[in-house]
């Protein structure tokens, strides 16, 4: 009994010495570590998943790591120019092989600057929609030197109450603080969402899930570069509905108290000052326009037509004061292009989308 | 298994393994073993199945046990707190039911105490039956047909379907929906085979000694090896049970040991590689040879740490309760030819077949009256063995292809060595020359069982085909 005693407290001693010298370690420094861009290719987009067994791909919230998969990681061509696309999940391509996202189609289409540069555009986008969430991977995207970043927005990304929401976001307190500070933002950096892991959460025992994600997002290399599949789409879908109620109300603003301040413009300007040299082409994304049932009263489910008009307006005027390029593509894809979402559009509507920012981007090249 | 399972199954075992009296660690054995194969058995989505499952597999244990008592037969007074425990155990799972706050062992409420008792009833009548009959070779023969029977039903698609359909119409439930996977009997491959194994001994009058009814069902059901085996001939593991030792430092060192090789190899290795080994789904997206190698390997090493791991955890756990389970993996990947792979992959199970079917089949074909040669011999026994082996994996043509890929090796790697050994001479070769020629050995080897697991891994063998296609460049 003494023997088994001892052998027992002797195990549990050096397994908590060793979960305690680990709460030393930042885990975004682990993150850094990749297979990814060595032995596996980078993967097309940042990696995301809500089915991680069948899309080889998981979502995590370690922004290094999240990097170190992607192809922005490797080493560019000497010839390059490197257009960083932000955006929601419409950029990042949901329900969308990888072949056929927006970047994946501009590099399909080989466009070369007039300086005689190969664009080489790379997916930046994430599955949740918050300018805040874009200004995060922007400001972390940087380092990459981008040549041009061309930023991808609606409406429900710019609500300033709305910026903190993404688990991205929450999970990553210590960029994001930064920032507010750095930029002045509107948004409070004790905001009660954002996480403050304690010191047990902080051990290798309260972060294993998080250690665990890190060491899965590396396995799932070896089926990432065996199928190239990085998204686990489904044979049907439902589809976006056309119908609606006679529902005007948008997150309770009225028309009175949707103006510029309840709207994160601070957010986009930080991320044209955070840019830097290199230009930001701000896109205002298409949306589903509905003609069924109370389409004189909303455009789709997301948006009701006078929050979206005055959006419009706003982002219009703001862009002119601010000087910045704005792509105003609202109604650049036709209905029948749209898959589940307002957001979300098929290859063909990507190819739409594709052709219009063509002569822009050529332009701010030059 | 979870890890709360596991903790529950390594306390148990200690508890037993520090007991010096063999009638109560016996005793706490089999009734953790009672409890734990309700416990551990899966949902089913037909109704109470869950609980009928496990009983019905207590009820054929002491259906064997009955057919099997030597003759005179005799109630031995002994057996009657086995009995009893057997039956008050059930009736307190089944009475779960009614206690709502610890409702319930089984993954779904057990049956209404009338039905519960009905089963019981009917159960007690073919244990009776099984004791009168003992002695008649009619009788065995007949419980070993009704376990080969069930295996069928289980392992069948079609059949499965339409068992499921049956129960179902029982029950009351729509029919439409009844599925091959409803009947999924936890343990029963490996009940069966021991149950078999006894059936086979005794018929043969290689059974020995006599055994209590409490080592019997120990023995059948013993908790650690109850989902994965090891298989164990009673004549050892009763031999086992009946040493009084006391759990003594050594002891528990080597369970300690062996128990956490088994969770690193299962949860750690074989979970991990499971993130990257060939599935259904992924055999169809694969685009590149050289990645595809990757995939199968990982399959290969997935495969043998996940089965090695639990084979470790049973005998860990085993160690600590005084039963030295035997081994069922030695190293099987470093082996030089496909028959000392054979001869140390899934060890309980070749040599159940080579001691019940593979060595009769020989004798029975080399004693025939019409003369067969050799190689026809080696070549019949070696797929046929190996084609059941396939197909105890499940009856379906992969598994059956399966089986056959390794009995043709065995049979080419059976007639080459004959061939060759002679003419070659190779242990009179140079020492260099004979270390290339085993590390050929083990490369062909391991890629003829790695690429065989394509067969197994995938349910369509036009899949496997595809694959086999991709991995050569065809």
């Amino acid at each position: 009994m003494k023997y088994i005693r001892n052998v027992t407290l002797k195990a549990f001693a050096i397994l908590v010495v060793l979960d305690l010298l680990f709460a030393a370690v930042p885990l975004d420094a682990l993150g850094r570590v990749s297979a990814y861009n060595h032995i596996f290719p980078g993967r097309w987009r940042l990696p995301w998943s809500e089915a991680p067994a069948k899309a080889y791909s998981l979502s995590l919230n370690n922004l290094e790591a999240m990097f170190a998969s992607h192809e922005v990681s490797a080493p560019p061509a000497p010839d390059e120019f490197r257009v960083f696309i932000l955006g929601d999940s419409s950029v990042w391509g949901f329900l969308l092989p990888k072949e056929d996202t927006l970047a994946a189609r501009i590099n399909a289409a080989n466009w070369t600057t007039p300086d005689g540069r190969r664009v080489r555009a790379y997916n930046l986008g994430y599955p949740t929609i918050s300018l805040t969430k874009d200004l995060l991977l922007l400001d972390e995207a940087l380092r990459f030197a981008p040549d041009l970043v061309v930023w991808f927005v609606t409406l429900d990304s710019f609500p300033a109450d709305k910026q903190l929401f993404t688990p991205l976001v929450q999970r990553n307190p210590e960029p994001v603080r930064r920032l507010i500070e750095t930029h002045a933002l509107n948004l409070d950096p004790s905001d009660p969402a954002f996480v403050a892991p304690s010191l047990w959460q902080t051990t290798l025992v309260g972060q294993r899930r998080a250690v665990a994600d890190l060491f899965r997002l590396q396995l799932y290399g070896v089926l990432w570069s065996a199928t190239g599949v990085d998204q686990d789409i489904p044979a049907t879908y439902t589809p976006l509905t056309v119908d609606y109620e006679a529902d005007t109300s948008y997150y309770g603003y009225t028309p009175e108290t949707f103006t510029v301040q309840t709207l994160a413009f601070d957010v986009l300007a930080a991320g044209v000052e955070q840019a830097g040299d290199a230009p930001v082409l701000i896109v205002n994304e298409p949306i589903f326009i509905s003609d069924g049932q109370n389409s004189e009263l909303r455009y789709n489910l997301l948006y009701p037509r006078w929050a979206y008009d005055a959006y419009r307006r706003m982002l219009t005027d703001t862009a002119a004061e601010e000087g910045w390029s704005l792509l105003d593509l609202w109604d650049a894809v036709p209905p029948e292009k749209f898959t589940n979402t307002a957001i979300h559009y098929n290859v063909t509507g990507v190819m739409d989308v594709v052709n219009l920012i063509e002569p822009v981007v050529i332009e701010i090249s030059r | 298994m979870t890890f709360i399972q596991l903790a529950i199954f390594t306390a148990a075992n200690l508890i037993a393994g520090m007991l010096t009296r063999t009638r109560l660690r016996v005793w706490i054995l089999m009734t953790a073993s009672l409890v734990l194969i309700y416990w551990l058995q899966p949902a089913s989505p037909v109704r109470h199945l869950d609980f009928w499952l496990p009983t019905a597999t207590l009820g054929l244990v002491l259906v064997v046990y009955g057919i099997t008592r030597p003759v005179p037969r005799r109630f031995e007074r002994s057996d009657l707190p086995a009995a009893l425990t057997v039956a008050i155990t059930v009736s307190l799972i089944a009475g779960m039911r009614y206690l709502s706050p610890i409702c319930c062992l089984t993954p779904t409420p057990p049956p209404v105490f009338v039905q519960v008792l009905v089963g019981l009833l009917i159960w007690a009548a073919l244990v009776a039956l099984a004791y009168f009959t003992a002695g008649r070779k009619a009788a065995s023969a007949a419980a070993a047909v009704l376990i080969v029977l069930a295996f069928l039903f289980l392992k069948n698609e079609t059949l499965g379907a339409w068992a499921s359909a049956v129960l179902r119409s029982f029950t009351g439930q729509n029919t439409a929906l009844a599925k091959p996977g409803d009947l999924a009997w936890l343990g029963y491959s490996y009940v069966a085979f021991r149950l078999l194994h006894v059936i086979l001994d005794y018929r043969a009058g290689r059974l020995g000694q006599e055994f209590a009814l409490d080592e019997f069902i120990t023995y059948a059901i013993f908790f650690p090896a109850y989902a994965a085996g090891p298989i164990d001939r009673v004549q050892r593991f009763s031999a086992d049970l009946r040493r009084a030792e006391r759990l003594d430092p050594p002891r528990f060192t080597d369970g300690m040991t062996r128990l956490l090789v088994g969770v690193f190899k299962k949860f750690a290795l074989a979970d991990t590689l499971a993130l990257m080994a060939l599935s259904p789904l992924n055999a169809g997206q694969l685009q590149s040879s050289g990645w595809a190698w990757v995939v199968v390997y990982a399959y290969a090493l997935r495969i043998y740490f996940d089965f090695a791991g639990y084979t470790d955890i049973a005998i860990g756990l085993g160690l600590l309760a005084g039963v030295r389970l035997p081994e069922n993996f030695n190293r099987p990947y470093r082996q030089p030819n496909l028959t000392v792979f054979w001869n140390n992959w899934h060890i309980t199970l070749t040599q159940w077949f080579r001691g019940y079917f593979f060595n009769p089949l020989t004798r029975s074909l080399r004693s025939s009256k019409r003369k067969v040669s050799v190689p026809v011999i080696i070549f019949v026994t070696q797929l046929a063995t190996m084609g059941l082996i396939g197909l105890w994996h499940g009856i379906s043509w992969n598994f059956l292809a399966w089986g056959l890929w390794h009995g043709l090796g065995l049979f080419v790697h059976n007639r080459w060595r004959e061939w060759a050994g002679p003419r070659l001479a190779l242990e009179t070769r140079p020492a260099a020359v004979q270390k290339a020629l085993t590390f050929f050995g083990w490369a062909l080897t391991f890629n003829f069982v790695a690429l065989g697991w394509l067969w197994f891994a995938l349910p369509a063998p036009e899949q496997s085909v595809s694959v086999f296609k991709l991995l050569f460049g065809f």
